[in-house]
């Protein structure tokens, strides 16, 4: 279920070289894949990793979404003392770990804490994308899962941030249990009368996208994010024939009802802090 | 030959029986049931209202079809949002009038067709994992071909879950695995092996209750000893009230993962 494309390395070793043989000189340049416009990476940091030119949405990473969102200073993160573990003794998983907790900077592929949006508290949950695609293993789903437990007994709303490439395929079944797992947490969190919103970015698909992605009270979602149960490929090989362009993204599950409104990085804020001021419940005493 | 792999084959085998042979042998009286009241009736997915012995249950199975007619007819057993939808629906209804619901599972997957993901695909699969969690009648699932991933699952969100011998379990097919991460469809015999798959391997890893025995074609012996232990499964659970079976059921599911905490912070 998961597209091939989502596993592509991202970064080859020459280019890292380079990269770190030239960064003092010139500045690194990354095409926009939209409209072809070269941006700088200071430009593209400077305006949230949106293209300056056509508002195309690159990929941010966790941290740059938490400084983007939560109000300053008042992001505290919690359960970050967890890794993952080979279960199943699967063959390559150890490096693959390795190796994306140094490439990602993080132990796993999601970033929970507790943080004030537009002053109001709330729970936060990030996925990473440099962490093997934000694949959904064990950590991942208990993070997930304690996040909710969290926010439910202390009656805070969550705002979560999504981005998966699906299962982790090297924790087999244990991956699978993840997605009954995070919905129990999120369904009981809903019990409680509390506030989910989830925030799709590209791309969320396969295992995260079948469980607490399309769970949100609001499901917001990021332009031109790719958002899907199967992926392009995957459908192509099936149905055998070519998908129409653009089948899968935000603007496109809009128009079938399945997204509440799209959120432009510019204004993603804004938006949030409204809506968690919109729900804000009257003190009772 | 890999013992994983033969699973997989026996699991997919021309002339395995299929969840409609379960139904017709271990239920009496049953009545299908059609449509979400959504959008259509999805083949994939059969229901309806039967009896466990005197005991009136929603039987709610993934059904793949014998013959290629049949086959095509209930899309070889792959559901559009529109089947889970309509298992959400009668699951609802079972939680009416309090009867119990046993999942017969034997899909590869959740269709990936253009229809399935303009219709929300995913939505329906999220949905039904949410709602089974607190579902406030009992629901056991039974694994009676192959398992395959979040289209499996969205009907094995229950208080136990059961594999026949010879079924498999899995987040992805064996051929997606190899293609995927070794970039070799011809491993999937060494895929079948890693992802930890057959009844036995689920048993151990603590994920099912049960496995069903099977000896060879003949499974008259599988459909009573079935009947049996749904039975005794159903009584085990009519003093429970409807919270204790919900946390029962959140706990089953909560301890699945294993996790490092590392103390040292860098
Ligand atoms: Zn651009």
């Amino acid at each position: 279920m998961i597209p091939k494309t989502l596993f592509k390395k991202a970064n080859n070793e020459l280019e890292h070289i380079g990269r770190t043989v030239y960064e003092d000189f010139v500045e690194a340049t990354q095409t926009c894949p939209q409209c072809g416009f070269e941006l700088t990476a200071t430009e593209l940091k400077d305006n949230h990793e949106v293209c300056t030119k056509c508002g195309h949405h690159f990929r941010m990473n966790a941290r740059q979404r938490i400084e983007l969102i939560a109000d300053k200073d008042s992001f505290t993160e919690l359960f970050a003392d967890m890794e993952s573990v080979n279960i199943l003794s699967f063959p390559g998983y150890d490096e693959k770990l390795r190796s994306s907790r140094a490439k990602s900077g993080e132990r796993e592929g999601v970033v929970v804490g507790e943080a004030s949006v537009g002053g109001r508290r709330c729970v936060m949950f990030v996925m990473e994308s440099q962490f093997m695609m934000g694949s959904m293993g064990s950590v991942v789903g208990e993070k997930v899962a304690l996040a909710f437990e969290r926010a439910t007994r202390e009656g805070l709303p969550v705002l979560g941030f999504t981005v998966s490439g699906g299962a982790r395929m090297q924790e087999g079944i244990v991956s699978l249990m993840q997605m009954a797992k995070t919905s129990g947490a999120v369904k009981l969190h809903s019990d409680a009368g509390l506030l989910y919103i989830a925030v799709l970015t590209d791309p969320t698909t396969g295992g995260v996208s079948a469980s607490f992605a399309m769970e949100g009270d609001i499901i917001l979602a990021e332009p031109g994010a790719l958002i899907c149960f199967a992926g392009p490929r995957v459908i192509e090989q099936t149905i055998r024939k070519k998908l129409p362009k653009d089948f899968q993204t935000a603007e496109v599950l809009l128009e079938h009802g399945f997204v509440d409104a799209i959120a432009p990085r510019n204004i993603q804020k804004e938006m949030l802090a409204n809506l968690l001021a919109l729900h804000e419940k009257e003190e009772s005493e | 030959m890999s013992a994983a792999y033969e699973r997989v084959q026996a699991a997919r085998a021309k002339g395995r029986p299929t969840s409609v042979d379960y139904i017709n042998n271990i239920f009496t009286n049953f009545q299908e049931l059609h449509g979400d009241r959504r959008f259509g009736d999805d083949g994939a997915i059969v229901a309806g209202i039967g009896r466990l012995s005197d005991m009136p249950v929603t039987i709610i199975a993934q059904e793949k079809g014998q013959t290629t007619k049949e086959k095509i007819a209930r899309n070889f057993g792959s559901p559009n949002p529109e089947g889970y939808r309509k298992a959400l629906r009668l699951m609802k209804q079972a939680e009416k009038f309090r009867r119990p619901v046993i999942c017969f599972v034997d899909t590869s997957g959740a269709y990936p067709g253009l229809g399935a993901e303009e219709r929300g695909q995913a939505e329906a699969i999220a949905e039904n994992l949410m709602e089974m969690m607190t579902l406030r009648t009992p629901i056991i699932s039974v694994l009676v071909g192959e398992g395959g991933s979040g289209g499996a699952l969205a009907l094995a969100v229950s208080d136990e879950v059961w594999m026949m011998e010879n079924s498999i379990y899995s987040v992805i097919s064996p051929e997606g695995c190899a293609s995927i991460l070794w970039r070799d469809a011809k491993k999937v015999k060494e895929a079948s092996e890693c992802l930890r798959l057959t009844a036995e391997d689920l048993y151990s890893l603590g994920v099912i209750e049960r496995i069903i025995p099977e000896s060879g074609r003949d499974f008259t012996a599988a459909y009573m000893n079935l009947r049996t232990w749904l039975k005794k499964a159903l009584d085990d659970r009519a003093g429970l009230s409807p919270e204790e079976l919900i946390e029962k059921r959140y706990q089953r599911f909560r301890k699945f993962g294993s996790v490092s905490i590392q103390n040292e912070v860098d």
